[in-house]
């Protein structure tokens, strides 16, 4: 071999050239593997570690098995806290034919529209800390304007939104319904862009218009910004914290509090730290977080396969 | 076109759609300028319980003078600073290697790697506190601006491994071919074709991870604490404890807070929807 190929591979090309195709990649993923394994990967599987055990985080941890677990059914605050998970859930996919609707009315070509088209994605921009404590304020029961625009209609929430038990975790959700219907609005909006006009004069010829347009031309052309708006949907639904920490702080009677706050709340509260009971409540959150990433590298999947 | 374009329509729904515009965007950012007028009103206002007219003189505009000169708001600003600057350069250094490596090359781990990357960016937060915190307490970084950037740089990459090695699919083939041919070596390919032709997806991606790590709350409360180290989201907070029913100068402090992403925005704001939209077409 070496004597017939020498002609092309003179002896000064060394193992890394010969191999370079297959070795740049490693080289190029090493730092980012590390880092990701380190900070993500790792620590998903130490947290299920850690919820085997009763710790308080400084001293000696003691293996319980699955106490944590047990313990977790007959927690009222559990409990509550899955339930008001559900209800962020159901109630953020709103976001998504919210967003859709705004996009339906902006997507037009008037004087000034990428002005209004900025100002009504300005809620997504903004800190989720500065729009719960906006909405707090929005709420106040002595002075907000919200109390204030129901009085007219003569209504009243006992104790204002956010002091009332039965109100308040619909009245954060609204707070984080601001921001995410933009967000889908933007996604729509860029959507709305890229569908085909041929198609849309066809089916108008054809007599379709309004909602039928809508329902069977329209949205199924949409169907890539919806996936989008779903799974940041989801994420953000999941993900809520900010708006409960800064407008409640799980009140009152810990009845806005969902279970990404709980967690936090026992893991690292005034009154001593329960790692291992956080990070029960934090494996579970992970578990219905996993049905939907299933979900999402699943199409993902299909997607990539489609497209080689 | 859909909606069926307004100039097609008759003049009167012209006329009612652009009048219909600005009461609409009022409306939706109604909470939001409650908070502008809040912040210019002077606090004798809110003492004498009058929250809603307009502000009774131009002492207001003290609100934004103390903020800036008479709290800690400058030195939360700069830990902000501090944390999302290095960020957004780590990501853009580690995700522009791992997206090149993942979108150009072809080898068996290749598509389960990159889903690695994609599963990690969603899980909830609070599966990597206890042991995130631990790790940051056991290298000594807890309550330091280093160990929040490490800790960012390191989760943001699986979002912007997604965004680049999305990216550099849609560059042609060709060119990397080509420059193969020519025998230029993998890392020259990387840095001369490559790179430059990833530097709008670069700037969409800057921006977005400058917003996001601008506006975190949750990592910032549970690696840091205290005003030598805490971002502007968690000094808001502070803030809200120590002028609880100091609504001018909260609201003022507010939106000092809001205003780098806003302005970030705004100047570079077709990359930002770029980035944010990327997908959602085929």
């Amino acid at each position: 071999m070496t004597n017939t190929a020498s002609n092309f591979d003179p002896p000064s090309r060394g193992w890394y050239k010969r191999n370079e195709i297959a070795i740049t990649p490693i080289l190029f993923l090493i730092p980012g593997i590390f880092f990701f394994a380190v900070y993500v990967i790792y620590p998903v599987f130490q947290s299920f570690n850690i919820s085997l055990y009763k710790w308080d985080g400084l001293g000696e941890a003691e293996f319980i098995g699955l106490k944590n677990y047990q313990k977790l059914f007959e927690d009222r605050a559990f409990e509550t806290s899955l339930w008001n998970n559900l209800k962020w859930l159901v109630l953020y996919l709103l976001a998504i034919p919210m967003g859709l609707f705004i996009s339906l009315f902006l997507n037009q070509k008037v004087v000034g529209i990428r002005l209004y088209k900025s100002l009504f994605f300005f809620p997504f921009v903004i800190s989720q800390i500065v729009v719960g404590l906006v909405f707090s304020w929005f709420y106040d029961p002595t002075f907000g304007i919200f109390t204030k625009l129901i009085g007219f209609v003569g209504l009243e929430i006992k104790g204002g939104v956010l002091g009332n038990p039965t109100a308040v975790t619909y009245g954060i959700i609204a707070a984080g319904l601001w921001p995410q219907t933009a967000y889908c609005m933007i996604l729509y909006l860029t959507g709305l862009n890229s569908v085909d006009p041929e198609q849309v004069e066809a089916a108008r010829l054809d007599g379709a218009k309004g909602w039928k347009m809508l329902w069977y031309v329209i949205i199924p052309q949409l169907k890539p910004a919806t996936f989008i708006a779903f799974v940041v949907t989801v994420v953000g639904a999941l993900r809520s914290f900010d708006l409960i920490s800064i407008m409640t702080r799980g009140g009152p009677f810990g009845q806005s509090r969902v279970l990404s706050y709980y967690m936090f709340e026992k893991a690292l509260s005034e009154y001593g730290f329960r790692m291992g009971y956080g990070a029960a409540i934090a494996v579970v959150l992970f578990m219905i977080m996993l049905v939907f990433i299933a979900y999402f590298l699943w199409s993902m999947y299909q997607e990539e396969k489609g497209a080689h | 076109m859909f909606p069926t374009p307004i100039e097609k329509r008759t003049r009167g729904w012209q006329i009612s759609y652009q009048a219909m515009l600005p009461v609409v965007l009022i409306a939706w950012l109604l909470p939001l300028l409650a908070v502008m007028l809040f912040s210019i009103k002077p606090e004798a206002n809110f003492v004498s319980g009058d929250y809603w007219s307009l502000p009774s003189n131009l002492d207001g505009f003290n609100n934004y003078y103390k903020v800036f000169f008479e709290s800690d708001m400058p030195r939360y600003m700069w830990n902000s600073i501090r944390i999302t600057v290095p960020t957004v350069i780590g990501c853009m250094i580690l995700s522009s290697m791992t997206g090149f490596a993942l979108g150009v090359y072809k080898f068996r781990a290749n598509l389960w790697i990159f889903f690695m990357f994609v599963a990690g960016n969603f899980v909830p937060f609070q599966i990597l506190m206890i042991p995130v915190r631990d790790l940051t307490l056991d290298i000594g970084l807890y309550n330091t601006v280093q160990g929040l950037v490490l800790f960012h740089v390191a989760f943001q990459t699986g979002f912007c491994t997604l965004f680049m090695r999305n990216f550099i699919r849609a560059l042609p083939f060709e060119l990397i071919e080509a420059a193969r041919v020519e025998g230029i070596a993998e890392w020259r390919i990387f840095w001369y074709v490559v790179l430059p032709l990833m530097k709008p997806a670069l700037a969409a991606m800057a921006v977005l991870i400058f917003t996001f790590i601008w506006n975190d709350y949750f990592w910032a409360i549970v690696l840091t604490q205290g005003s030598e180290t805490q971002p502007v989201t968690a000094g808001i907070t502070s803030f809200n404890a120590q002028y609880r029913a100091a609504y001018h100068l909260m609201s003022a402090g507010s939106i000092v807070a809001a205003l780098p992403p806003v302005a970030m925005f705004f100047l570079m704001q077709k990359h930002f929807i770029a980035g944010l939209t990327l997908g959602a077409v085929k």
